[in-house]
C-alpha cells in the first residue's frame, strides 16, 4: 500500500473490484487513460481509445469486417474442426473446454481465415481469436493456416496473418508444438513465390506462435503497446529475478530493438497494408 | 564415477550400499563372500528392471534430466571422430549452450550439433543449463547452411528444458532466432536425424529438430511444455507436474504410438546414465541405420518428403459446415 493510499480515509479507499462494476453496455472504460467512453464511440473508432489512441483487444470476425472489402470474402478451412487425440484432461476434459469456448465465441476454433480484398487488392487473411482459448495453436490453426497459404499460391495473393495468441495449446501436447514446424514450413514454401508474407502482431503474441512464422515474413507490423515474445514476463522475472524494464515486450520496444519494421496505428491499417502490398508487387497504387 | 539415485529409485540405492559394504568387509576377511555379493548384485538388477519397466512418464522425466546422463560431447567423443568444433554466431556472441562443428561419422564428413549441459556448477553456469541464447540458434543456423553448402548429412542431439527466458534473450530476438531456423530446416537441402537424448524442451528444442528422422532415446523426453509449467497452469500447482506428464504424452513409447516420432533407442539396464559405452552403441547402431536409409533419396525427394511430413503433423476432422 502507498503512503497516500495509507493516509486516505478507509471510505475514500478504492476497492479492488471497485473498476468493473460499470454496467455493461453503455459505458466502457479505457484500461489506459481510465476515460469514460461511449461503447458506441469506441465501436465507431475500431476498439481504439478516442482520448489515448490505446488499442484495446479485438475479436478475429471484428477485425476482419474492418480490414477486407465488403465484396468477395469468403471463408477458408471453416470445415477443419478440432478434436482431441491425447483424451486431455486437467480439471477439465479438453473436449469439454473446446465446447465451452465455443459456445462463448462463436469460433470452432483459434483462427480464422479469409479470402478478400483490401481496397480491391486481393490477400489471403488469417486471424487469430484471442477469446478462443487464449488463441492457442494446436492442429486446427495449423491445418488452417497451411490451407490459408495454399489459397494464397492459388490465388497468386499476398498471405497476411494477424496474431493474438499466448502460444502452443497444451491440451494437444507434441502435436501442439509440431504446429511450430508446419506453420512454417508453410511459410518456407510461399516464400520462394514473389508474394508477401506479412504479419501483424496484436496484443499479445507470446510463446510457439511468437516463435514460429511471426517474425519470419517479408515485412512484420505490430499493433501500438501490443505485448510480443517468447516467454512471459512473469516467466522472465522468476528466471532472471530482476525487475523488467519499462515498456519490456511492447511493439515500440520491438521497434527500437530491430524486431519489426513499422508499428501501424488500427485505424490506418487498411491503407497500410494497400501501400506495402502494391509496392512490392509492383501494382498501381490503390 | 559416481552413480546418483533418483527418489524413486531408493530401493536400488539401498541394496547397492549393500553390495557396497559386503565389499568392503570382504576386502579385509578371509571369509569368501563372493556368493553372498552375487546374489544381491542379482537383486539389485532385478529390482532395477522392475522399477525401469513401470516408470511413471514424471519418472521418466527424472532419467531424463539425470546429473550422470550421456550429453552430446559424451556421444561426440564415443560415436564421431576428428571433431572440430566452431564457435559463435558471428554477429554478437558465442553460445556454449550449443555445440556444434564438422565431424566423422564412421569415416565419413558430417555435422554434428546438439544442446549441451553442464557437469558441475561452473559448467553448468557457462553452458546455462543447456537452455540457448539466440546466438545459440543462429550459430546452429550457420552450421546448417554451411552443411549444406559441403552436402554433410547433420545430426542434431536435443537436450534442453527450453529456449533460455531471459531479458537479453528477447532483446536479442529469441522468437526470431527460433522461427529462422523452423524455415530454413523446412528446406534444407542435405538429410537430417535428430535424436531427443535426455529433454526435448518445447521450441527451444523443435528449432533443431526439423528432421527427415526423429529419435528418442528411450528414457528421453520431448514435450510442449515442462510438465511443471503445464501443471501451474492448468492445475495452478506446479505440484501436479505428474498429472501434467501423464496427460501430455511425453515419452518415447507415446509419442512414437501417436506417429510423432520415428524410432525408439533402447537404452542400458536403469538408463543410459548407467552406462555410457552401451547407450553410445545402441545410438550409433541406430544413427548408422537412420543415415543409410536417409542416403538412399535424392535430395529434390528428401525435401518434397520432409514437407509432407511436416504437413502431415496435426489431428483434426474435416466437416462440411452449413
Amino acid at each position: 500500500m502507498s503512503w497516500l493510499q495509507k493516509l486516505l480515509p478507509p471510505k475514500i479507499k478504492r476497492s479492488p473490484g471497485g473498476r468493473k462494476s460499470m454496467p455493461e453496455g453503455l459505458w466502457s472504460k479505457c484500461p489506459a487513460c481510465e476515460a469514460v467512453l461511449y461503447a458506441s464511440d469506441l465501436e465507431n473508432n475500431q476498439q481504439v481509445c478516442p482520448k489515448c489512441s490505446h488499442h484495446l483487444r479485438l475479436r478475429a470476425r471484428a477485425r476482419l469486417n474492418l480490414l477486407l472489402d465488403e465484396e468477395g470474402r469468403f471463408e477458408i478451412g471453416a470445415e477443419v474442426l478440432p478434436m482431441d487425440p491425447l483424451k486431455f484432461k486437467d480439471g477439465k476434459r479438453y473436449i469439454d473446454r473446446l465446447a465451452a469456448a465455443n459456445k462463448e465465441t462463436d469460433e470452432s476454433d483459434a483462427l480464422i481465415v479469409m479470402q478478400g480484398a483490401i481496397k480491391t487488392v486481393p490477400v489471403v487473411v488469417a486471424c487469430f481469436e484471442f477469446e478462443f482459448m487464449g488463441g492457442s495453436m494446436g492442429s486446427v490453426v495449423g491445418e488452417r493456416f497451411v490451407r490459408g497459404v495454399q489459397a494464397a499460391l492459388e490465388l497468386n495473393a499476398p498471405f497476411i496473418c494477424i496474431t493474438a495468441s499466448g502460444g502452443a495449446r497444451m491440451q494437444e501436447g507434441l502435436f501442439s508444438l509440431m504446429q511450430m514446424a508446419k506453420t512454417t514450413a508453410a511459410v518456407a514454401k510461399l516464400a520462394k513465390h514473389p508474394l508477401p508474407f506479412m504479419t501483424l502482431l496484436t496484443d499479445p503474441t507470446m510463446g510457439g506462435v511468437s516463435a514460429s512464422f511471426a517474425f519470419v515474413g517479408d515485412i512484420v507490423i505490430a499493433e501500438p503497446g501490443a505485448l510480443i515474445g517468447f516467454a512471459g514476463p512473469r516467466v522472465i522475472e522468476q528466471t532472471v529475478r530482476q525487475k523488467l524494464p519499462e515498456g519490456f515486450q511492447r511493439a515500440e520496444f520491438l521497434l527500437e530493438k530491430g524486431a519489426i519494421d513499422m508499428i501501424v496505428d488500427r485505424r490506418e491499417l487498411r491503407d497500410k497494408l494497400a501501400s506495402l502490398i502494391t509496392l512490392l508487387m509492383r501494382m498501381p497504387a490503390v | 564415477m559416481k552413480i546418483s539415485f533418483l527418489e524413486f529409485e531408493q530401493p536400488i540405492a539401498e541394496v547397492e550400499s549393500k553390495i557396497e559394504q559386503l565389499r568392503f568387509v570382504q576386502d579385509d576377511s578371509a571369509v569368501d563372500i563372493s556368493e553372498e555379493i552375487s546374489k544381491v548384485e542379482a537383486k539389485s538388477k532385478k529390482l532395477t528392471k522392475d522399477i525401469y519397466a513401470k516408470l511413471t512418464p514424471w519418472q521418466c522425466a527424472m532419467v531424463a534430466r539425470h546429473p550422470n546422463r550421456p550429453y552430446t560431447l559424451d556421444y561426440l567423443s564415443s560415436i564421431f571422430t576428428d571433431f572440430e568444433e566452431l564457435h559463435g554466431d558471428r554477429s554478437s556472441a558465442e553460445d556454449a549452450a550449443i555445440v556444434g562443428g564438422m565431424a566423422r561419422f564412421n569415416g565419413q564428413s558430417c555435422m554434428v550439433i546438439g544442446h549441451q549441459k553442464g557437469r558441475d556448477t561452473k559448467e553448468k553456469i557457462t553452458r546455462n543449463f543447456g537452455m540457448p541464447r539466440p546466438e545459440g540458434y543462429r550459430k546452429a543456423l550457420r552450421l546448417m547452411r554451411m552443411a549444406e553448402k559441403y552436402q554433410l548429412p547433420i545430426f542434431s542431439f536435443i537436450d534442453t528444458p527450453g529456449a533460455y527466458p531471459g531479458i537479453s534473450a528477447e532483446e536479442r530476438g529469441q522468437s526470431e532466432a527460433i522461427g529462422r531456423n523452423l524455415l530454413v530446416m523446412a528446406e534444407l537441402e542435405v538429410p537430417i536425424i535428430a535424436t531427443v537424448i535426455g529433454e526435448g524442451g518445447s521450441g527451444g528444442a523443435l528449432a533443431i529438430a526439423v528432421a527427415d528422422t526423429v529419435m528418442m532415446l528411450q528414457y528421453s523426453t520431448y514435450a510442449v511444455i515442462s510438465p511443471e509449467g503445464c501443471a501451474s497452469i492448468l492445475w495452478k500447482s506446479a505440484d501436479r507436474a505428474g498429472d501434467a506428464a501423464d496427460a501430455m504424452g511425453i515419452t518415447a513409447q507415446r509419442l512414437k504410438s501417436l506417429g510423432l516420432i520415428d524410432r525408439i533407442i533402447n537404452e542400458p539396464l536403469g538408463g543410459a546414465h548407467r552406462d555410457h559405452e552401451e547407450a553410445s552403441k545402441a545410438l550409433k547402431i541406430s544413427l548408422q541405420e537412420e543415415l543409410s536409409q536417409l542416403s538412399k533419396l535424392s535430395i529434390p525427394e528428401l525435401v518434397e518428403r520432409r514437407f509432407e511430413r511436416l504437413m502431415s503433423y496435426g489431428r483434426f476432422k474435416e466437416q462440411v459446415v452449413q
